[in-house]
């Protein structure tokens, strides 16, 4: 009986340990949080460059995450990338002038969408689309403009 | 040259014939599994037996191997200036393939070598036999308890390599490197992916344990009924098993990283 005992007492406390472990990876260790949004309301853009947006990328307000990108497509018609942004409900009060652009997070970091606050009275609802957007830096064009101009600034 | 050429031929024809047995032998694991599922005691008595005492040598050595890992991720990331990304590395190192890689190899020497020997030897002194005299079923009896006792220890046994192994990597990485502990650990929560890296781990580790307990459960059941054959046994679980786990390990990597 004793025997049975330190059996039983022995694979409850692994089990339990395995779980708590896989418990741990997941809350603590993973961008579980990215998941977590119930109540969100969505807004199109379109960029003539999306870079290197990725889905699931955060949607910023000065610097705060509000949102997130949950999908980019092409359209082919107007040739330009069309980007949904989930933006959680209690931000409902966007004023429908701000303008969205892609934005990188440090020299080589992720890339992510910054919201530009407008200052209309009126406020973006759900399925509008953003009038002024700005797209992704490419770092080649720009280099390639600096020397374009360098080389123009030497005659 | 034709006494080769038989002898290669025959050799060939019984890998097949094993591999053929083995898939036989499974689909009866599988069959007897439902049965089993009744006798919850005979489960838990092998996941004390595969789990909990396989648990020291799959902490001690997730410890290590995270701060190994914290070591050789610091050298190699200061030569880009990119220290502070250590935890990132770390963990993605050890959630996607060093947590369940290593685990299954381990778990494959410590407990699959034990059934393997155990069941071997089972069937070395006839208690298999006896049982079939007896109407038991030695594959439901004895065999799939072992099993699914084994497939249930492995993934909690990965989850806790790698949690040991994020902690080791956090000693090294923080307290001796001095990586910064803020962006060590918000480096890792931003590039570890819920479902692209911790779930597809878990799956690896799931699918490494069916493939390791199981190469342990049927060469111990097939061993020849000698010690050289039970030693046999316990030698092929180890080296089969092995290849095996990094067989799958590159066909699972392959599948999962397609769709990223």
């Amino acid at each position: 009986m004793q025997q049975t005992r330190a059996v039983e007492f022995g694979t409850g406390l692994f089990v339990i340990l395995g779980f708590c472990a896989l418990f741990y990876l997941t809350t603590q260790t993973s961008n579980i949080g990215s998941y977590q949004q119930d109540d969100y309301y969505e807004l199109t853009a379109r960029f003539d460059n999306v870079g290197g947006l990725q889905v699931r990328a955060p949607v910023t307000v000065a610097g705060v995450r509000v949102g997130r990108v949950s999908d980019i497509e092409f359209d082919p018609e107007r040739l330009e990338a069309v980007v949904t942004l989930q933006i959680a409900s209690r931000f409902d009060r966007l004023p429908n002038d701000s303008d969205a652009s892609i934005l990188t997070s440090g020299l080589i970091g992720a890339q992510y969408i910054g919201i530009g606050a407008g200052g209309m009275d009126e406020y973006f609802q759900n399925g509008d689309e953003f009038e002024f957007t700005q797209g992704a830096l490419i770092l080649e064009n720009l280099i390639g403009k600096f020397l374009v101009n360098a080389g123009k600034s030497d005659e | 040259m034709t006494t080769l050429v038989r002898e290669l031929a025959y050799s060939l024809r019984s890998a097949v014939e094993a591999f053929g047995a083995a898939q036989l032998f499974f689909l009866r694991v599988l069959a007897q599994t439902p049965r089993a599922l009744l006798r919850p005691r005979l489960i838990i008595e092998q996941i004390h037996a595969s789990g909990s005492q396989s648990l020291i040598i799959i902490m001690i050595c997730g410890l290590f191997v995270g701060m190994v890992m914290a070591l050789q991720g610091y050298d190699s990331l200061s030569r880009f200036g990119a220290e502070e990304s250590l935890g990132g590395v770390a963990a993605l190192a050890l959630f996607r393939e060093l947590g369940p890689v290593v685990t299954a190899l381990l778990f494959s020497g410590r407990a699959g070598t034990s059934l393997a020997s155990e069941i071997g030897l089972m069937r070395a002194t006839e208690q298999l036999s006896a049982m079939e005299m007896m109407a038991v079923d030695p594959v439901q009896r004895v065999v799939v308890p072992r099993f699914l006792g084994g497939v249930i220890s492995m993934p909690l046994l990965a989850a806790v390599f790698s949690a040991i192994g994020i902690f080791g990597a956090y000693l090294v990485g923080v307290g001796l490197a001095g990586v910064d502990q803020g962006a060590f650990w918000a480096q890792m929560q931003q590039s570890v992916d819920l479902f692209d890296d911790l779930l597809s781990g878990v799956i690896k580790s799931v699918v490494f344990g069916i493939a390791a307990t199981f190469i342990a459960v049927f060469e111990g059941y097939n061993a020849m009924p000698t010690a050289e054959g039970v030693s046999r046994a316990t030698t092929r679980t180890v080296v089969i098993g092995a290849i095996a786990v990094l067989i799958l390990d590159f066909m699972l990597t392959a599948v999962m990283l397609e769709g990223v």
